[in-house]
């Protein structure tokens, strides 16, 4: 069965003010994981095609074609990891 | 000038690619890269001499302590100290502070006195004092900062009395790059009979250092942000200042003599000499051998010339930033003369992990963030910076690139 695990690579939380998530994403996974989340999202804005800030339910988020991706605003892991797995399962 | 087209040829690691793009290492204030001269003396070591070092008999574990040694004296030469007694290696920077805070300032530091560090120190020249303070109960003056992130030398000359134990300063600061006058305030801290400790982790890498000429009491830095590896650091310290303060860490290496006194039901102990007495446990061997060898590489280049090419290549990135991007914020003083290689920037509208991110992609890597610089980051009202920062191996071609990555990300 896949789970999270298939696609996140690992979780950090970056420093600075904003106090923001990076997900990064595994790298050979990273081409399926964009598809995936620019189809179930709304897409508000993109950068030269690498960034896009994205809407997902209550949530904004930005996605990096790199494979990477930020949150922000969420109060715990189990909160993150519920909203990566209505991205990605 | 340094030519850093033969210099690159060195660093196998800069012939990768991350994203199909060439990689393009703009974050060396964090960690530098290694040559393969630092590489292969490793390697050597590790299959050709490796054991452990002092008081053994056999042929290898002479081998190794003499090169352990012999990377004390290079060191020591390459800070002009007056040999290995003053050479303590550590893991690095941060064990340096600490082997201070804790060896020096747990029994030297009472109620009454006070420790002066800047704000614009990195957290490791601060959290050892915060926790020491609140062991022993001394009081901490922080320096204030100017707008454009130089040291407020007034404000310093203010909290300066004669209270004040010890001056905790960095020679260059690892977010603005701006290079701290150390000499005066050496000078300033030992008319009050106070020491100072520099912290050398983004000079030492990058200038010539005189311990000497600056009269620090202390220096620390780290072998990984001068082309060594990880995992080694020294603390430079005066002789008599060393021989008068207690070990650190206990263990093996660190003690000349322990017996047992069966009448005290204890033991009696002799330290070891300088600069053993500090480096408890079998040392790091092999990275002692890596930094030698990245001494000798940095020695083979000069010490001027990685200086000059690292103020070329910050005034050229300056000037093309400038030139190329309308939205685009340079912190700090844009004055070459009183830098060294790092840029702290951002780009209106968007996260300085943005901006990293943007340019990951196409295979440029800097740093964004706090940069373990949090209360430099909250004077100068900024929430994170991004930060690109240069060594050896970089070259103009490399900024080119990287200005119009960053015009591509302004230009939506």
């Amino acid at each position: 069965m896949v789970s999270l695990d298939d696609y996140v690579a690992r979780v950090e939380g970056t420093c600075g003010k904003e106090k923001d998530v990076i997900v990064f994403f595994r790298y050979e996974k990273k081409d399926e994981v964009v598809k995936k989340i620019l189809e179930r999202s709304v897409l508000k804005k993109s950068i030269a095609g690498i960034i896009f800030e994205l809407a997902f339910k209550d949530h904004s988020f930005r996605l990096y074609s790199s494979g990477k991706s930020i949150f922000r605003g969420f109060e715990n892991k189990e909160e993150l990891n519920s909203l990566l797995s209505q991205l990605l399962l | 000038m340094l030519d850093p087209y033969t210099i690159r040829k060195d660093f196998p690691i800069l012939k990768r690619k991350i994203n199909n793009h060439v990689l393009t290492y703009f974050d060396n204030a964090a960690t530098s890269q290694k040559p393969i001269q630092v590489i292969g003396a490793m390697r050597d070591y590790y299959e050709h001499h490796n054991a452990n070092v002092h008081r053994a008999v056999h042929t290898l574990s002479q081998e190794a302590s003499e090169l352990y040694e012999e990377s004390h004296r290079e060191v020591s030469k390459f800070i002009n100290a007056n040999g290995i007694e003053e050479v303590v290696f550590v893991r690095g920077t941060t064990e340096a502070i600490n082997l201070v805070a804790y060896a020096w300032g747990l029994r030297a530091l009472n109620k009454d006195d006070e420790v002066i560090v800047s704000l614009m120190e990195h957290h490791s020249n601060i959290i050892p004092w915060e926790i020491m303070s609140r062991l022993r109960g001394f009081r901490i003056r922080y320096v204030e900062v100017n707008a454009d992130g130089t040291l407020n030398y007034k404000c310093f000359e203010e909290l300066i009395s004669k209270k004040t134990r010890i001056v905790c300063l960095s020679h260059v600061s690892n977010v603005t790059g701006i290079v701290n006058d150390v000499k005066r305030v050496s000078r300033l801290a030992h008319e009050h009979d106070a020491l100072i400790l520099v912290d050398g982790a983004q000079s030492v890498p990058h200038m010539q250092v005189d311990v000497k000429d600056l009269d620090a009491d202390f220096m620390a830095f780290s072998g990984h942000k001068m082309l060594g590896p990880t995992g080694i650091g020294v603390l430079y310290g005066k002789k008599e200042i060393l021989e008068k303060m207690e070990p650190f860490q206990g263990g093996g290496e660190m003690i000349r003599e322990v017996s047992f006194d069966s009448r005290r039901k204890r033991c009696s102990i002799t330290w070891n000499v300088l600069p053993w007495k500090f480096e408890a446990g079998t040392p790091n061997v092999g990275g002692a051998v890596g930094l030698m060898r990245a001494v000798e590489y940095l020695k083979d280049i000069g010490m001027i010339k990685v200086k000059s090419h690292e103020q070329m290549l910050t005034k050229y990135a300056l000037n093309r930033m400038g030139d190329c991007c309308r939205s685009l914020e340079v912190y700090g003083t844009k004055d070459t003369s009183l830098k060294c290689g790092i840029i702290p920037f951002g780009l209106a509208g968007l996260s300085s992990h943005d901006i990293a991110l943007y340019l990951d992609y196409y295979g440029i890597m800097i740093r964004s963030g706090f940069h373990c610089a949090q209360p430099l980051h909250e004077l100068l009202k900024l929430n994170s910076s991004a930060r690109a920062s240069f060594y050896v191996y970089n070259t103009r071609e490399e900024i080119d690139r990287f200005v119009e990555v960053l015009r591509e990300l302004e230009e939506p």
